[in-house]
C-alpha cells in the first residue's frame, strides 16, 4: 500500500494494521525518515516537500512491485508526507512484513534506496540564511547501484 | 505535435511557470530533442536548463531518458534529481 499525505502518521497503528489477520508474518522490518534540524552545517527552520501528483504514486508502486518480485514478502507499506514540515517531523515510513527477517530487512532497505533516487519528491529547506533546494547526494546513487550488481 | 510540459522544483522556479502547452515540429520526436527545442526558444528556458545539473525527465508519468519517444498529447515533465525520503 502506498500513501502520499500531508498529515503525520502513527507508526504503531500502521504496523498493527499491516500485521492484522496474517499469522504467517514472522518478521516486520521498518524505516522512518525524519527532518533533521541541521543540513550541511546550517540550521534548518522548516522544510517543504514538493511532489509530482500522479507520478509519485506510480513510482512508489513500481518500487514496491520490484521489491515483492525480488523478495518473498507478504506486504509492503510506504507512507510519504508532503507539504510543510519542521525539524524532528516524520517524513517517510516503510514497513515490510515477511516470514523471516532476511527478506524483510533487505526489501525495506531496497525500497528506501530506490525511493531516494526514483520517486519524484523535492525538498526545499528554509534556513536563517534563506531558502534553498536540497541537492541530491551521490551516496544515494551509489546505494541504489548496489542492488543492481547482483548478490 | 502538441505536448503538455511540466516543470518541478528549482527548474520550475527558474522558468517561472509550472506547466505550458507547446506545439513542436516533426523534428522533435524524443525527450532530448524537446529539451533542445525549449532551450532554443531562449530565456527563461536556456538559463534554467543550463543552471540545473543533471536534468531528469518523465513521459506520461514514467521516468524517461533523452531517447524516450514522444507522442501527440504526451505529458512531459522536466525536473532536477529527486530528493525524497
Amino acid at each position: 500500500m502506498i500513501r502520499i499525505q500531508h498529515e503525520d502518521f502513527d507508526v504503531g497503528a500502521e504496523i498493527g494494521r499491516l500485521r492484522a489477520g496474517n499469522p504467517k508474518i514472522g518478521a516486520v522490518a521498518s524505516f522512518i525518515g525524519l527532518v533533521r534540524d541541521l543540513n550541511e552545517g546550517t540550521d534548518v527552520a522548516a522544510m517543504t516537500l514538493e511532489h509530482y501528483p500522479g507520478m509519485t504514486e506510480r513510482a512508489l508502486e513500481a518500487i514496491v512491485a520490484q521489491a515483492k518480485e525480488r523478495w518473498d514478502v507478504y506486504d509492503v507499506l510506504v507512507i510519504h508526507r508532503v507539504g510543510e514540515l519542521e525539524p524532528t517531523d516524520q517524513i517517510v515510513l516503510v514497513v515490510v512484513a515477511g516470514a523471516h527477517r532476511g527478506e524483510a530487512f533487505a526489501a525495506c532497505e531496497f525500497v528506501m534506496d530506490y525511493l531516494k533516487t526514483e520517486a519524484p519528491f523535492w525538498k526545499k529547506e528554509a534556513t536563517a540564511g534563506g531558502v534553498r533546494w536540497v541537492d541530491a547526494r551521490e551516496s544515494d546513487d551509489a546505494a541504489r547501484a548496489r542492488w543492481e550488481q547482483g548478490s | 505535435m502538441k505536448l503538455r510540459v511540466l516543470y518541478f522544483a528549482a527548474l520550475r522556479e527558474r522558468i517561472g511557470r509550472a506547466e505550458e502547452a507547446v506545439e513542436v515540429p516533426a523534428t522533435v520526436g524524443a525527450v532530448g530533442e524537446l529539451q533542445g527545442w525549449l532551450v532554443s526558444r531562449g530565456e527563461p528556458w536556456a538559463s534554467a536548463f543550463a543552471e540545473t545539473r543533471r536534468v531528469r525527465a518523465a513521459v506520461d508519468q514514467s521516468m524517461a531518458t533523452a531517447g524516450t519517444a514522444l507522442h501527440e498529447d504526451a505529458e512531459v515533465a522536466f525536473f532536477p534529481p529527486v530528493t525524497g525520503g
